[in-house]
């Protein structure tokens, strides 16, 4: 194993989710929708969670979002690849959608964040086979 | 309007016995199944019934409603085998009322038995590779719990000017509690700054506003009202039961300022008892964090959204305030074993019986415990008075 291994957890692809996934890795933020409800959501599900509908497909999200909340860990899960504090929190995309992200590029400090500021997305390729969408304070 | 199903088994069951492990604690030399005989054992001699009459389990866990069973040399014609998290012991007692007033089953035990610090007899469980946890929340860097209740902190803290002072009130109040109970596991008193001087677990929440991490078991034995009478000790009848789940993970939580399936699982206990916040004498709620009973208490009509904060404040929950909460010292003080939900039942039959001493609420007649699992996930009440 090379010595800058990414040592962080990482996801495993459903044939549900491995288009979330394979767009990641094109750095493309790709979002089921739901053609009956017209509404995008997340986590990638075969059928629509808000109206009961197979009718889905995917697009692609602007990546533009803002922080619902977040939390500052002083320390990562075993292996996270961050030390010291950083920065979780819940991102609501422009489309509607909200899902868990690392925040990046910002002082984990509560001062430098707060709940509604506006976030941009970001790929952070950790693997060959695996990308992380990221988020951080838009105009860094 | 007909009366609404849950109404007509109002007060129609009654826990007739609790107990506990003979210690709680940190318990190396005790494996988990152990735990649950010692509690189960405890809460039938409380009861004043045999084993052998026990035609109902319930308990929590992988394959557990199997294994259970069968380390207590008992062979149910019923079970219940729920496991939404910390509060699935509240979620067994609306199970409970509803198989025995069918009479599908005479008598119910529920149990826990944990060994959540010394793991014995207890395997780690971890979410699966593929999972949609370890997909979409874990290699974002959730820390597991603090994470997401954290989360709910910061934001409520953002839309109501709730403090980490407020926080802190709570685990201060209920460590005063803690130190009327000797099987308490912390039981030094506490201020509010060293809350705030406790380090960072994750931000806003410090070391002192989380539970402890502990081994234990607890059980609680039903009955239908009418048998409990004739029972060893005196009935504490089931007014009200229910239970709501919102999500399974934290990023799928509806609002992060309020509690909906908790403000769904009050609304349905408070209608099937026909009582009101202002009826209850004691309550408990479920404290794996110190938020998570800021967030109920607003939840459940104890107090307006977004008071929950001033709710609180000088010591109001403490011994001797005016709204006595977690009298046993709650899982922030007293023990939490990772799913700490039945300790709350068997404190708040405890309380109804006047057998808590020091820590005894006077003229406590009615009870409320309010639990949570997973992440805000799954929310359990439970109205329970010595009279029907």
């Amino acid at each position: 194993m090379p010595a800058d291994a990414y040592t962080g957890p990482l996801p495993v692809p459903t044939p549900e989710s491995r288009p979330f996934w394979d767009a990641a890795r094109e750095h493309r933020l790709s979002i089921p929708f739901c053609n009956r409800c017209q509404r995008w959501y997340f986590y990638p599900r075969a059928f629509c969670p808000l109206c009961f509908a197979a009718d889905i497909t995917w697009r692609t999200a602007s990546g533009a979002a803002k922080l619902v909340s977040f939390v500052i860990p002083s320390r990562g899960p075993r292996n996270f690849p961050v030390v010291g504090p950083y920065v979780v929190g819940i991102v609501e995309l422009a489309e509607g959608p909200r899902m868990m992200a690392h925040i990046v590029d910002v002082e984990a400090v509560p001062e430098k964040l707060s709940c509604d500021m506006p976030l941009e997305v970001v790929f952070a390729d950790v693997t060959p086979q695996i990308t992380l969408p990221k988020f951080r304070p838009v105009g860094r | 309007m007909s009366m609404p199903v849950a109404a007509k088994l109002r007060g129609a069951v009654a826990i007739a016995g609790v107990g506990e492990s003979d210690q709680i604690g940190r318990l190396p030399e005790k494996s988990a199944p152990q735990l649950h005989m010692e509690a189960a054992r405890n809460a039938l001699a409380d009861a004043g019934i045999e084993v052998g009459e026990v035609d109902a389990v319930f308990t929590s866990g992988r394959n557990m409603a199997n294994e259970i069973p069968e380390y207590l040399g008992i062979r149910p014609r019923y079970v219940g085998g729920t496991q939404v998290g910390g509060c699935s012991f509240l979620v067994h007692v609306e199970h409970a009322v509803a198989a025995l007033a069918a009479g599908l089953c005479s008598v119910a035990l529920i149990t826990h038995g944990e060994s959540g610090y010394s793991h014995i007899g207890h395997p780690r469980q971890r979410w699966g590779d593929d999972s949609v946890n370890n997909q979409f929340e874990i290699p974002h860097g959730t820390t597991g719990p603090a994470t997401g209740y954290g989360l709910v902190a910061t934001r409520h803290m953002h839309t109501y000017g709730t403090t980490s002072e407020h926080l802190a009130e709570v685990a201060v109040a209920t460590r005063a509690w803690a130190s009327l109970n000797p099987r308490a596991w912390a039981r030094d008193p506490l201020t509010i700054d060293d809350v705030l001087a406790s380090r960072v677990i994750a931000w806003p929440l410090h070391l002192l506003d989380c539970c402890l991490v502990t081994d234990g078991g607890g059980a609680v034995v039903l009955t239908r009202a009418d048998r409990a009478a004739d029972l060893a000790a005196a009935p504490v009848y089931v007014l009200g039961t229910a239970t709501a789940i919102g999500h399974q993970m934290v990023s799928q939580m509806e609002h992060f300022d309020r509690w909906d399936a908790a403000e769904r699982s009050g609304a349905d206990a408070f209608a099937m008892a026909g009582l009101k916040p202002a009826d209850i004498d004691v309550t408990q709620l479920y404290d794996a964090f110190t938020i998570v009973p800021l967030l109920a208490l607003e939840a459940l009509g104890f107090c307006a959204r977004g008071e929950s904060g001033p709710f609180v404040s000088k010591q109001r929950t403490a011994p001797g305030g005016s709204f006595p909460l977690n009298t046993n010292g709650g899982g922030l003080s007293y023990t939490h074993t990772g799913m700490y939900g039945i300790f709350m039942i068997v404190e708040a039959v405890r309380q109804l019986r006047r057998q808590r001493g020091e820590a005894q609420v006077p003229h406590a007649r009615t009870a409320l415990c309010h639990g949570t699992g997973g992440e805000w996930s799954s929310a359990a009440t439970l109205i329970l008075s010595t009279e029907r």
